[in-house]
Formats: C-alpha cells, sequence, structure tokens
C-alpha cells in the first residue's frame, strides 16, 4: 500500500530532500529556530552520502564555509532565520562579488533582532533584497506547500549554478514546521544543473574572470590544477584588485545584468481562476495558503477573484505581475509583514492606486477571514 | 469522506503532538488521504499547555490550522478550559477522567472516557496513554484503520515496544464501547 517515494514530512525536511536530490554535499551551519530541522537532518543525512556537515560556531562562519567549499566545486547550503541571516549580508556580498554559487535557507521569523522566534512573518523580503550592501542583484525563490518546496530547492541550486550565483531560499515558520505529503520525484525526473568547470588544461593560464562568447565563467575547482585570486574587491579577469573605471562599471553592470536580463527565465509563478477575475489577491509562501482558500470559497458564490502565486520573489517580475494584473480592476497583496512585495506589485502595475494590503504583523498566521474581512471593506461593504 | 478537522491539547510530555503526527501520517502513507498537521509551538514545548491541529480530507488542503474542530481531545483542564468553546456544534468532545472535570455541556457529543487510569491500571506505562487515546480517536471518528497506526508504529518505534502500543491502541477502542457518558 505504502510507496516508498511518499513521504509525511515538516516543510524544513521537504528543503532538505530537494537539497539532497540536488547533489548537495556541504552543508554549514548554526541552528536556529525556525530552522533547526534542517542542521538536524542534514547532520544525518549528508555523512550517509559521503557528504559534509559543519556545525559552524555562527552565522557568519557558516556563510563564509560554504562560500570555501562551493569554490573547491561542492554543491552547498546553509539554513538560518532572520538573527543569522542578519550575520551573513556581509559574506552574502562576497559571494555575490565572486560570483560562488551557494544556496541560502532562511524559514522567517518575527523579527527585528530576535523578535518572535516560534511564530511566523515574512518580514525579511526586503533585507533579502537589499541586506548587503552596495548595488547587486539577488535571487530570491519561495513556496507554500511542501512539493513546491522541494522543487525550489531543487531550482535553487540550479540557479545558483546556471548563473553563479547565491540564491535565498525564503521560507516561513508555517510551511517549514507544518507537516503534509511530499512525493519526491524519481532520479531524472526534475533537471538538474551542474557546474560548469573549465576544460582550460593543467599548466595553461586560467581566467577566472574571463567570460566565454556565451557570457558564462566556466569555474576551476579551488586548490586544484590552477593557481587564481579571488577577492571581494573589484577584480579584473585575473581575479586581482582593480580600481580601473572600466573594470568596475563592467564588473557591476555584469554582476546585476545577468540576473535582470534574465528575469522571465527565473520567475516562477502560480496563477489560480485569473482569466475573467476582476479582483486578483497577490500572494507567496505561506500566506498564499490563505490567499487560495479565500479564492475557493468565493468562486462558487459568484465572486470573479483569482490568485498570482509568486515562486520568485527577487528579482521581481514586474513585467509578469503587469500583464496578470492588466485586466483586473483591484489588486489585493496578502502577506505577513507591513507591505514589502505591495511596493513592488505597485511599481508593477498600471493602476497603483487599486493595489491594496491584507496583511498580519502579529505573529498570527494569515486566516481566510482576516482577507475576507478585508476584500469586504475594500469593496466597500463593511465588516 | 467529509473533511475532518482534529484539534488534540494537553499538556508537553503527554504526547499529544507526536499522537497527532502518527494519525496524519497514518492516514496519508497507508489510507491514501491528504493531511495537514500543525501545532502551536512556544518556549514552554514541556509542561507548557500544547496544542495541535489535523486536517484529514480526501481533496486538497490549503488553509492548515483549524478554527472549528469536528474533534476536540482535551487531555488537560486547562486545555479543555480553554479549547471547549470552539468546537464545530455538533463534534465530539473527548477528556480524560483523570484530568479533566467537565463543567458544562456543549453542542457536541460528549465523551469522558478513563483512559490515563485503565492505561496505568491494565499496562502501567504512562507512555502510552496518547495511543490508548488515538484508540478511542479512531473508534468514534472511523478516520483510519487500526492496522495503519500499527503500521506508522512500526516503523517509529523499537519492535519491543509495539505490543504495548498495540494494547494501549485496543484498550482506548474498547474504552468508547464501555464507557456510556
Amino acid at each position: 500500500m505504502k510507496t516508498e517515494n511518499i513521504k509525511f514530512i515538516q516543510g524544513n525536511e521537504a528543503c532538505v530532500e530537494g537539497a539532497l536530490y540536488a547533489g548537495l554535499d556541504f552543508f554549514a551551519g548554526y541552528p536556529i529556530t525556525p530552522s533547526t530541522e534542517i542542521a538536524e537532518l542534514l547532520s544525518r543525512r549528508l555523512p550517509q552520502k559521503g557528504g559534509k556537515f559543519i556545525q559552524m560556531e555562527d552565522e557568519i562562519a557558516s556563510m563564509s564555509a560554504i562560500i570555501g567549499a562551493s569554490l573547491t566545486g561542492s554543491k552547498v547550503m546553509t539554513a538560518t532565520s532572520g538573527p543569522g541571516f542578519s550575520l551573513m549580508q556581509e559574506a552574502l556580498g562576497y559571494a555575490i562579488m565572486t560570483e560562488i554559487p551557494c544556496v541560502i535557507v532562511n524559514v522567517q521569523r518575527g523579527g527585528p533582532s530576535t523578535g518572535i522566534p516560534t511564530h511566523v512573518s515574512q518580514g525579511d523580503v526586503n533585507q533579502t533584497r537589499w541586506g548587503t550592501h552596495g548595488d547587486h542583484a539577488i535571487v530570491a525563490l519561495t513556496a507554500s506547500n511542501h512539493q513546491d518546496v522541494f522543487e525550489t530547492t531543487v531550482e535553487a541550486f540550479n540557479i545558483s549554478e546556471t548563473y553563479r550565483t547565491p540564491v535565498v531560499l525564503l521560507y516561513d515558520e508555517v510551511v517549514g514546521h507544518m507537516r503534509e505529503r511530499l512525493r519526491v520525484p524519481e532520479t531524472g525526473e526534475l533537471p538538474l544543473a551542474e557546474r560548469l568547470r573549465t576544460s582550460v588544461s593543467e599548466g595553461v593560464d586560467y581566467h577566472p574572470y574571463l567570460p566565454r562568447e556565451d557570457g558564462r565563467l566556466p569555474m576551476s575547482d579551488f586548490g586544484g590544477v590552477h593557481r587564481y585570486n579571488v577577492t571581494g574587491l573589484f577584480h579584473d579577469m585575473w581575479g586581482f584588485p582593480s580600481d580601473n573605471p572600466k573594470v568596475v562599471h563592467g564588473l557591476l553592470r555584469h554582476l546585476v545584468d545577468k540576473i535582470q536580463n534574465n528575469v522571465n527565465q527565473i520567475a516562477r509563478f502560480k496563477e489560480f481562476y485569473l482569466e475573467d477575475a476582476e479582483c486578483i489577491l497577490i500572494s507567496y509562501g505561506s500566506s498564499a495558503r490563505s490567499a487560495r482558500h479565500v479564492v475557493e470559497y468565493l468562486r462558487p458564490r459568484g465572486e470573479r477573484i483569482g490568485l498570482l502565486e509568486l515562486q520568485t520573489l527577487w528579482p521581481f517580475p514586474h513585467d509578469i505581475v503587469n500583464e496578470k494584473c492588466a485586466n483586473a480592476k483591484y489588486m489585493v497583496v496578502v502577506e505577513m509583514n507591513m507591505g514589502q512585495i505591495l511596493r513592488e506589485v505597485k511599481r508593477a502595475v498600471k493602476n497603483p492606486e487599486r493595489v491594496f494590503l491584507a496583511n498580519r504583523i502579529d505573529g498570527v498566521f494569515i486566516a481566510p477571514r482576516d482577507i475576507r474581512d478585508i476584500l469586504r471593506i475594500i469593496q466597500g461593504k463593511g465588516v | 469522506m467529509e473533511r475532518c478537522r482534529l484539534v488534540f491539547s494537553g499538556s508537553g510530555g503527554q504526547g499529544v503532538i507526536t499522537a497527532a503526527v502518527i494519525l496524519s501520517e497514518a492516514a496519508v502513507l497507508y489510507e491514501n488521504m491528504n493531511a495537514v498537521q500543525s501545532q502551536a509551538y512556544g518556549p514552554a514545548a514541556r509542561g507548557g499547555a500544547t496544542r495541535s491541529d489535523i486536517i484529514i480530507s480526501e481533496s486538497n488542503i490549503n488553509f492548515p490550522k483549524v478554527i472549528q474542530p469536528n474533534v476536540l481531545i482535551c487531555l488537560t483542564q486547562e486545555a479543555y478550559n480553554t479549547f471547549c468553546n470552539i468546537i464545530r456544534p455538533g463534534g465530539l468532545l473527548i477528556t480524560d477522567t483523570r484530568f479533566v472535570k467537565t463543567e458544562k455541556k456543549v453542542d457536541a457529543q460528549q465523551k469522558e472516557l478513563p483512559m490515563y487510569v485503565n492505561v496505568m491500571e491494565k499496562i502501567g506505562k504512562p507512555i502510552v496513554f496518547n495511543i490508548c487515546m488515538l484508540g478511542a480517536v479512531i473508534r468514534l471518528t472511523d478516520l483510519v484503520e487500526p492496522e495503519s497506526i500499527m503500521k506508522v508504529l512500526e516503523n517509529r518505534i523499537p519492535s519491543d515496544f509495539l505490543e504495548m502500543n498495540r494494547k494501549a491502541l485496543e484498550l482506548g477502542m474498547e474504552l468508547t464501547e464501555t464507557i456510556k457518558s
């Protein structure tokens, strides 16, 4: 009766399953609620497959360790929550600047500071975008159910290898802790992107930051056959520091353009009943579960309402949101913060004054009732 | 099957959350249903009030929390006092006579079962109190077969403890018939 690849597990465990499927072989982390199960499970599972698990002294070291391990050729991940994610920001910028693939899971809890550890929030959306200093681009994915947690985790590894960039998985306490069904896909069912390694042979000069004709930068496992320099300073094709304005300008443009020019390729989203929707709910993560509940409750009652569920938050898919909302009379962003994605939606649509916010910021998971109450007020029906 | 929403409540250490996980895992892995399980989670996991929400359904489950349970289990007085009012009219309320003195009639089928006393008398180990409670729940609701619960237990606990758990499960099922309330 029981099929082996069906599991009944927490979202954090689904993330682990996805990471292992994608080929994770190095994890360094410092356990923190509500992400702890990821480290706990990987401390058992990774050594079983010959991988390495290290519990570090803090999140600064965790982030630094995965960057180093990735440079030597491993697929790497760390997992944390808000307070730890704050500590990771400096090294996150280093990974962006040095273009080292890595995956950072942030299972969000309430902040600022140590905040409210065991309760849900989606307050780190803008920290993910701008937490590290300087102009830059970042990729952040999220999901509302365990099947999607698995798939976005695999996708995070693929994107990080393809674009040589850190990818943040921005889950939340509700998805991380609740248990539901996961079907683990068969090997080969989901595509995996592997590390692009240089074809330059031993004894021949390897330029770590000299792009191929297609713009991609092949890597050479650090400590292997090539000697090269890696620095967080602006650098030339050799990897050595440079303050040549052309080099500085070119590198910064490259770091941003490689992500921003591929917004639509990186964008993952789901849509429900959008064809004739007058009202479009826009949501992501666990909030999207309540939003979908509302849509499926109101549709049979005659309301033309739909849901756009975003799985890619950064780079924000402005064009897709604009197109999907083109015929809607109004949009309601459902999220558990003070309007972080609301702002992006307002920037994306042609009628920003018709975008409203349905939120909760008290650590309580937003319920369908909360959303329906706000919808009634927007519709002028009162509570 | 109609969608069934359950709330298991009690005190940290009674196995309330474990029981919720076992029940929903049985439904998903061995009865081919959907289930979502979540828990109220605070700094007082042991000794404090604890609650787990379960939804079992043949269709897709979006909102994972339970507002009005069809089935409410209260294993401490505090849990009873806090949650007895949220039960769905016509639902099922199960309490344990050792820990809960019911004060008012709610619009629900009320079952006051001497689960703890019987577990201690007949098995002697409080650790299977939660499995006894599960026995009562599945007999009164027909949510899953007892064998599905046992299959989950086979994967979760050492084989030496299986017989004790089976006895506790059967004890809970029997109590629902011998005790009229």
